[in-house]
């Protein structure tokens, strides 16, 4: 029997490289915990069989000595990314049989490693919410409920399927992606480290599109450690997305951990005038004085410009999606709803295979491109994301990284928010800012509130600085107090 | 817009019920870049294959993809911007243009709206009355063609190859500065002969390499401009003259009958050679351009560009030129010459070293009507320029006339044997020793003396003795010395 809770991606690996159980003892092991979870309903689909096969293939490599950097670690991987002969839906019923011939680059980098695909994580439809309740196949469930509660809670979105997997040890590691915080929100709601890198860090080729200029892949972990190393795997150039960075590869692991004595944190002012839960406002100030503790020096930096930053990115990737998802149209590969003409192919196909908050972006996006209205709203939006990316530009002149929550508020309670889309939307004000300046950030469980759930502060750092996110992140993973989930409800 | 020419002198004018009009006339020309592979992938660009045989997974817009520029069409795009005299623009950026339909797999063609590659440049146009015309060029812009439909196979479904889905397009668009239908012909002569010189599109308007889609208005001499009409998708130089003509009558007709011109698309039939209705003003599709976020903005270098205009060939205008100051050619001929660059260097072969003038009468007259007979290319010419060079030479040393030369020049054409084997095979080398054909003379006079009486009356019956004379020597005496010999022996 192995302790999956109590393990990490790096524990795993470690005991798989000296031999402490096998791939096959460790997947059967994943494989019953899944299939004991489905009340969470986490996974799309699962690839069990052949997992096992991959699993036979690592022990091989394992004894006769061949084993690749990730050998048969099992991962979980949000159903946005394309994986060749197995289902691909992004969580909508217009890709709800959708097999891709082909494998997005990220998963083939960490198959290339050795990794095992465990199965096709939920998300929100298209990654299109923050709650992952707007699945086509239903919510996904977290494992999290606050204390005496049994309020059933959303895991975030739009990787809800991802942080909620790493969260109940289904996985060690979930790929996920993050266009206006879908990577750090569903982390800090569920007690796991989530990682956006910099734009272009990571490939986008064969990631189902939700905003181009936006959408970043990153991982999902229970530890920094961990982050440091799926992200090691992961970036890299990649010439078949014109958007990815030319930029070596640093070794992330050698910065977990590394003293920040004498460096910078700095705390923008505005932030401070948030409608942040107290928990969460008090959480920040802690965590301001764990830098303190290590030796940090502590600025207060102003990034005026944020609060335009959830209008600008309401605009902006609804605007990109609209286009991005004309694709999904009937009549080349997904769902098709025939019709007597041509119109009411598309009318069909596309109003029964998107669902609302899918078709409420399209009608944004169409919206605020259409002629008379492209330079009010989406030119007015791009002058906007240039001027926080200039904020941010000029404060990390003066700072290391930024500190800010990750959230608002912990998880809520699944169907709280979904008839009240800027309730929702407000989910993100605190990480959109990072996804419109292309800069890379991290959410680290640093406590639970007064509930007994999960918070997470988010650290920003500079263009491809990812390692000052693992250097700084240390600090509130060994200051903050235990945030151990006691409860394994779920489990059938 | 203000142009020198819309307001300039009145070139051209088309009979009205009630006075003279003046047709204004813009092109848009779709030329298909010539390259190996498609704007953004790398599937074969070329014309035929099975249907859905060129197709990429980009091709296809599967879910994920990317597409990634294809610098070579790039390269060739500027080439042909400095073969238009135009601006190159070191910034260009690449727009998303939005609009359904089965053939157009993104749901968005990736055009350049604002920001083109090439901007404002002229065209030289020969008129056939010897006069010359100046055409601006407003701009060049690269894009992707889209698939084709075919509605005619099947009496339910329509079909669709998506072969030519990504290929490269260079869209050529001139000022309003053309006046007739002839004009508009002779400019988009021109356009593909600079094309073909540059070897940027291959200018085969019948396997669509080659579309223009022009803009007719009609205006009374010095007005201002009227409504236009914007014809799509001729793909003729010969239906364009149709198209321009029927379209600029019809409106003439309609305003002379009190009726308004109402701005729209519309479509020429080849058929009827009329144009009718395909979408009014208020039908037309809102594109809603934007920048495409999946490809950065190009930014050309300046060694880039003069790298490529160090390999630019030498271009028409200026080869007839240097045509015309080298070998003495008039402009009629020098025309003729530099309209294909292969008759020009075909010309230049045969004249290196000999008569220009015998040459070029020998190219556009002998050749050229038997090319024209057996349907060939000067490329795929039974006579290389070497053979007719060497014919040439035969009758300049005086071993063929004028008339064996013809007939030398026939057999080469079937046998494609080499001038001088042709004459030896044939005993055909004329007969210039004076003796020798007085000998000829002699024998027929002897057995005419009575015509020989009566040509001392009349002085045309020499003629007949020449004939004899020529006859009696197969046509190998030389007939300069044949004409003195017989005046000579009559007494004339």
């Amino acid at each position: 029997m192995i302790d999956l809770v109590s393990s990490d991606l790096v524990s795993i690996r470690n005991s798989l490289q000296n031999k402490e159980f096998t791939a096959i003892e460790l997947l059967n092991e994943y494989i019953d915990r899944i299939a004991k979870s489905s009340k969470l309903n986490l996974f799309n689909t699962t690839n069990f069989e052949n997992a096992l096969k991959a699993a036979q293939e690592s022990d091989q490599k394992i004894i006769r000595g061949e084993a690749r950097s990730l050998e048969g670690i099992p991962i979980g991987v949000k159903d946005l990314f394309c994986t060749a002969g197995i289902k691909t839906t992004a969580s909508s019923k217009i890709l709800e049989n959708f097999v891709p011939a082909y494998e997005s680059t990220i998963t083939q980098k960490l198959k290339d490693q050795g990794m095992i695909l465990l199965g096709k994580l939920s998300n929100d439809e298209f990654a299109m919410g923050s709650s992952n309740e707007t699945s086509s196949f239903g919510p996904a469930v977290s494992p999290w409920k606050g204390d005496s509660s049994d309020k059933e809670l959303v895991p975030g979105g739009s990787s809800g399927g991802s942080s909620g997997a790493v969260a109940a040890s289904l996985c060690p590691l979930a790929t996920a992606t993050d266009t206006g915080g879908s990577i750090r929100q569903p982390a800090a709601f569920t007690g796991t480290v989530g990682l956006k890198p910099t734009y272009g860090r990571c490939s986008r080729w064969g990631i189902v599109a939700f905003a181009s200029s936006l959408d970043q892949a990153g991982p999902i972990t229970k530890t920094i450690a961990d982050s440091a190393m799926a992200l090691k795997y992961m970036a890299g150039y990649d010439e078949k997305d014109s958007t990815s960075a030319d930029i070596d590869v640093e070794d992330y692991e050698q910065a977990v951990g590394q003293s920040i004595k004498g460096m910078t944190v700095g705390v923008p002012k505005e932030y401070e005038e948030l409608d942040l839960e107290d928990d969460i406002k008090k959480n920040w100030q802690d965590a301001i004085n764990w830098y303190k503790l290590e030796g940090a020096e502590i600025v207060s930096v102003s990034l005026p410009h944020s609060k335009y930053a959830l209008p600008a990115y309401y605009i902006i990737a609804p605007a990109e999606a609209s286009s991005n998802l004309a694709r999904y149209d009937g009549v080349k590969y997904g769902t098709r709803m025939t019709g007597d003409n041509l119109d009411d192919l598309y009318k069909n196909t596309r109003g029964l295979g998107f669902g609302p908050e899918v078709k409420r972006r399209i009608l944004i996006g169409t919206y605020v491109l259409s002629a008379g209205y492209y330079d009010a709203y989406y030119l007015k939006a791009q002058k906007v994301r240039r001027l926080i990316h200039s904020d941010f530009v000029e404060a990390f002149k003066k700072v290391d990284v930024i500190i800010t929550p990750t959230t608002p508020t912990t998880a809520f309670g699944i169907g709280e928010n979904l008839s009240d889309p800027l309730k929702m939307y407000s989910n993100d004000i605190l990480t959109v800012p990072v996804n419109l300046a292309g800069l890379p950030a991290i959410s680290i469980p640093s406590g639970l509130d007064s509930q007994g759930l999960p918070m997470g502060i988010q650290l920003i750092a500079n263009h491809f600085n990812e390692g000052k996110l693992f250097q700084f992140g240390t600090v509130v993973e060994k200051s903050r107090s235990s945030i151990t989930n006691q409860s394994e409800w779920w489990l059938e | 817009m203000n142009d020198i020419n819309t307001t300039s002198e009145v070139r051209h004018t088309i009979e009205g019920q009630n006075g003279e009009w003046e047709i204004i006339i813009g092109l848009e020309i779709h030329a298909q870049v010539t390259s190996e592979s498609k704007l953004f992938s790398g599937s074969s660009a070329s014309f035929g294959g099975a249907p859905m045989s060129h197709v990429s997974l980009v091709d296809a817009a599967m879910p994920g993809m990317l597409p990634v520029i294809n610098k070579h069409c790039v390269r060739q795009a500027v080439k042909t911007g400095l073969g238009l005299n135009a601006k190159i623009n070191s910034y260009s950026v690449f727009d998303r243009k939005n609009y359904f339909y089965p053939d157009l797999p993104q749901g968005y063609q990736i055009s350049q709206f604002k920001y083109p590659i090439i901007g404002e440049g002229e065209v030289k146009v020969s008129l056939k009355d010897g006069e010359d015309i100046i055409v601006r060029i407003e701009r060049l812009h690269l894009e992707q063609d889209a698939g084709k439909s075919f509605h005619d196979i099947d009496p339910e479904n329509s079909y669709i190859d998506l072969n030519r889905s990504g290929v490269a397009l260079m869209e050529i668009v001139t000022m309003p500065d053309l006046r007739s239908a002839e004009e508009a012909k002779s400019f988009v002569t021109k356009l593909r002969t600079i094309l073909r010189y540059l070897e940027t599109c291959d200018g085969n308007m019948e396997e669509g390499s080659l579309r223009a889609d022009i803009n007719v208005s009609v205006r009374r001499p010095g007005d201002n401009l009227g409504t236009r009409c914007e014809i799509k998708n001729v793909n003729s130089i010969r239906f364009i003259g149709m198209a321009i003509e029927y379209e600029a009558r019809r409106q003439v007709n309609e305003i002379e009958n009190g009726r308004e011109i109402i701005q729209e698309t519309r479509l020429f039939d080849v058929s009827t050679g009329e144009t009718r209705s395909m979408r009014s003003k208020e039908e037309a599709h809102d594109y809603r351009y934007f920048p495409d976020p999946d490809l950065l903005p190009l930014n050309l270098e300046d060694d880039f560009i003069k790298e490529i205009i160090n390999e630019l060939p030498e271009l028409p205008d200026h080869k007839k030129e240097r045509l015309v100051r080298t070998y003495g050619l008039n402009s009629y001929d020098a025309d003729i010459l530099v309209s294909d660059k292969n008759y020009a260097e075909y010309f230049e072969s045969v004249a290196n070293g000999r008569d220009p003038k015998i040459s070029v009468n020998w190219i556009t007259g002998e050749l050229f009507s038997a090319l024209n007979k057996l349907n060939l290319d000067i490329h795929d010419s039974p006579v290389s320029s070497e053979q007719l060079g060497e014919l040439i030479d035969l009758i300049s040393d005086g071993t063929l006339s004028g008339r064996l030369a013809k007939d030398v020049f026939e057999i080469m054409l079937e046998t494609k044997k080499n001038p001088k084997v042709i004459v030896e095979e044939k005993n055909l080398s004329q007969i210039t020793d004076e003796s020798s054909i007085e000998k000829i003379v002699d024998k027929i006079m002897e057995s005419n003396i009575d015509k020989v009486a009566e040509a001392r009356e009349k002085p045309k019956l020499i003629g007949w003795f020449v004939g004899q004379v020529m006859k009696e020597s197969q046509g190998k005496a030389n007939p300069a010395t044949v004409n003195n010999l017989v005046k000579k022996k009559i007494g004339i």
